[in-house]
């Protein structure tokens, strides 16, 4: 197998406030290939924002430091390389949507100049090759009579507009990653399916991979290759979308699963919420994160975090219920073996 | 737009029309008039002059003449000095106060900024600390002890400068300079403030992970939008110039405005108090205009034709 366009290894982010430190990011491991879909879910505050924003090298600087690991895209290390470099990569090689179009787009700045800005970092054109260039991101991402909308302002578009204008800001040098975080979150359901198709049809065209983040498992079902399952900070689980769905192995990504409607149970039953909240990541305590939480602990998920296991076709999961030393009658139903 | 425009100017005359009417009346139900000065005239001599200059005829009557003239642009004779019309006097003493008030205006706004800028780009450094205690304590000391301070210090013991009269252009630092004070302090609070805010925005985000170079996100996305509020501070600043020279061209002996305003209203003239309070309002009104347009013409949120709209 090739290599991967990009991986993540280690990658261990804080935050540091007044007095103590908030562990974001603790170990996180995935690769990418070319033109293939990653999603990462997971609870609000489990790394998954952060996580991305480290590839791109876009978290404050104040306050935040990447203790640990390396972002190997296409060879380079990004979280060593200059900031010129990073400069070069972001936009062109790299670029993000993000999760908010009423704030993330320049409320003074008309929408084609926004576009074209990306556009010029890393390619001199003219003006009007320019302008020619946007119009046509307009037209692809579904934005009636692109011409005249390139002199409009954000304030003129709805949101769902605006989405698509972030979208086309973001895929207007033809980059090979795509990081979206959370780009539906914001929007009308209605509207949610109109951008996640848009996403999914410019994928075919341009080939870009793409990191979809989310919290939301319904979201990922048609777009995902691959889902990574984040849990206060770590990825608990990581496989195919159809094992993860179909076969999860972890309690957690079980819980989700279990927590969210589908269409053909009867309305009577009774979704499953996962009791409890997410841990505080600045007093982390030892043992799994998840186990004060997990209906199926056992005494030494309160001692020791488990290992990742890999299996085969790349279904990792860090569970000790997997661990070959657990006996298979204390699995509980719905849990895959490796 | 052009509507707009006709609209604010009709509404600028009607509030300089209710401002003349308010000054002409309060001023004359002070007591005493110019020429109410016993000890140097006779009875007979005060009523001569108060018939010459239309003092004898009823308030109302004199009110309607006085208007009647300010429709023509004329603001009248001096009652002090006599055979010079109000007109000329403005005219004479303009220049000085214009040229430190602009100076002072221009001065402290790039010096503002530029503290601010830093600031807000290091926040939370020295330099941040630094320019916030400066901010607060030219916001807190009145610009008079600074016009003493830097009298006293620049002008006297260093003699760098000169301490006071008009005879070249380096009298003009020091009054333009102490003015200043308050616009510095001012424009760096509230651009610091403004930029903090405007970098914690995710479009400053966007437009980073489109690779702008970060000179180019400063200027282009976090100050053009930050500027936006700092320019509407610029109308009131300008009203804290135009007070400011009342007091700051009497410490510095210029021959401004400012200066002949305090000795008008200390002899009574009547006319002079009037011009210079017409002219000060209405240059006043004519800044915020301005800025109100300047705003428009920043943010493309706001729409001339049907008001603000978010």
């Amino acid at each position: 197998m090739a290599e991967p366009m990009l991986s993540v290894e280690n990658l261990h982010v804080s935050f540091q406030t007044k007095d103590k430190e908030v562990r974001a990011v603790r170990g996180v491991n995935f690769s990418l290939n070319k033109g293939e879909t990653l999603a990462i879910v997971g609870e609000s505050g489990s790394g998954k924002s952060v996580t991305a924003k480290s590839i791109m090298r876009l978290l404050p600087k104040h306050n935040t430091k990447v203790k640990e690991g390396r972002i190997i895209y296409e060879g380079r290390d990004l979280l060593t390389a200059s900031i010129r470099d990073i400069q070069k990569i972001r936009g062109s090689d790299i670029s993000m949507v993000f999760q908010d179009p009423m704030t993330s787009l320049n409320p003074t700045m008309k929408i084609g100049k926004q576009i074209i800005e990306g556009l010029k970092t890393y390619q001199s054109i003219s003006k009007q090759e320019g302008k020619t260039k946007a119009a046509e991101m307009l037209k692809l991402v579904g934005i009636p009579n692109a011409e005249e909308r390139l002199d409009a302002y954000p304030h003129q578009f709805s949101g769902g507009m605006r989405q698509r204008v972030g979208i086309a800001m973001a895929l207007a040098c033809n980059p090979n990653l795509l990081i979206a975080d959370e780009p539906t979150t914001a929007l009308d359901v209605t509207i949610q399916a109109q951008i996640l198709e848009l996403m999914t049809d410019m994928q075919k065209k341009t080939g870009t991979a793409i990191i979809l983040i989310t919290h939301d498992l319904g979201v990922v079902a048609n777009m995902a290759d691959r889902i990574a399952v984040m849990y206060a900070g770590e990825i608990i689980e990581i496989g195919r979308a159809e094992e993860i769905f179909y076969k999860p192995q972890h309690p957690y990504t079980l819980g989700l699963l279990q927590s969210m409607p589908k269409p053909h149970t009867s309305r009577t039953v009774p979704l499953i919420p996962i009791p409890g909240t997410p841990p505080d990541l600045a007093k982390l305590e030892r043992g799994c994160p998840f186990a004060p939480r997990c209906p199926h602990t056992m005494k030494v998920c309160h001692y020791f975090n488990p290992e990742m296991q890999h299996a085969s076709g790349g279904h990792s999961v860090s569970c000790w219920l997997q661990d070959k030393r657990t006996p298979k009658e204390n699995l509980p139903a719905g849990v895959g073996v490796v | 737009m052009k509507r707009y425009i006709l609209q604010r100017i009709g509404f600028m005359l009607l509030t300089l029309f209710l401002i003349a009417t308010l000054t002409f009346f309060l001023m004359h139900f002070l007591p005493g008039t110019p020429f109410n000065n016993p000890e140097k005239l006779t009875e007979k001599q005060i009523k001569v002059l108060n018939a010459k200059y239309g003092l004898d005829d009823p308030v109302a009557l004199q009110y309607l003449r006085y208007l009647g003239h300010l429709v023509t642009g004329d603001f009248g004779m001096s009652f002090q000095y006599e055979g010079r019309t109000v007109n000329s006097m403005i005219t004479t003493r303009i220049g000085p106060s214009a040229l430190i008030g602009f100076q002072a205006m221009v001065f402290g706004t790039i010096i503002g900024l530029a503290l601010g800028i830093i600031s807000a780009l290091k926040h939370n450094s020295i330099y941040d600390y630094g320019s916030v205690t400066l901010a607060v304590l030219g916001m807190s000391i009145p610009s008079f002890v600074f016009a003493a301070l830097l009298q006293y210090f620049v002008g006297v013991k260093l003699g760098w400068l000169p301490p006071a009269l008009w005879e070249g252009y380096q009298n003009t630092i020091l009054p333009s300079f102490a003015l200043s004070v308050t616009v510095i302090a001012t424009v760096a609070r509230f651009i610091r403030t403004e930029m903090l805010e405007v970098l914690g925005h995710d479009y400053v985000i966007t437009a980073r992970s489109k690779g702008v170079a970060e000179p180019k996100v400063i200027v282009k996305h976090v100050l053009r939008n930050a500027l936006i509020p700092v320019v509407t501070m610029l109308g009131p600043l300008a009203v804290s110039i135009m007070t400011g020279t009342l007091v700051i061209e009497k410490i510095f002996s210029v021959p401004g405005l400012g200066e002949q305003f305090t000795l008008s209203i200390l002899v009574k003239d009547y006319s002079v108090i009037m011009g210079i309070t017409i002219l000060y309002s209405a240059l006043f009104i004519l800044i915020v205009f301005i800025v109100d347009l300047l705003y428009g013409f920043l943010d493309p949120r706001i729409n001339f034709k049907r008001g603000a709209e978010a």
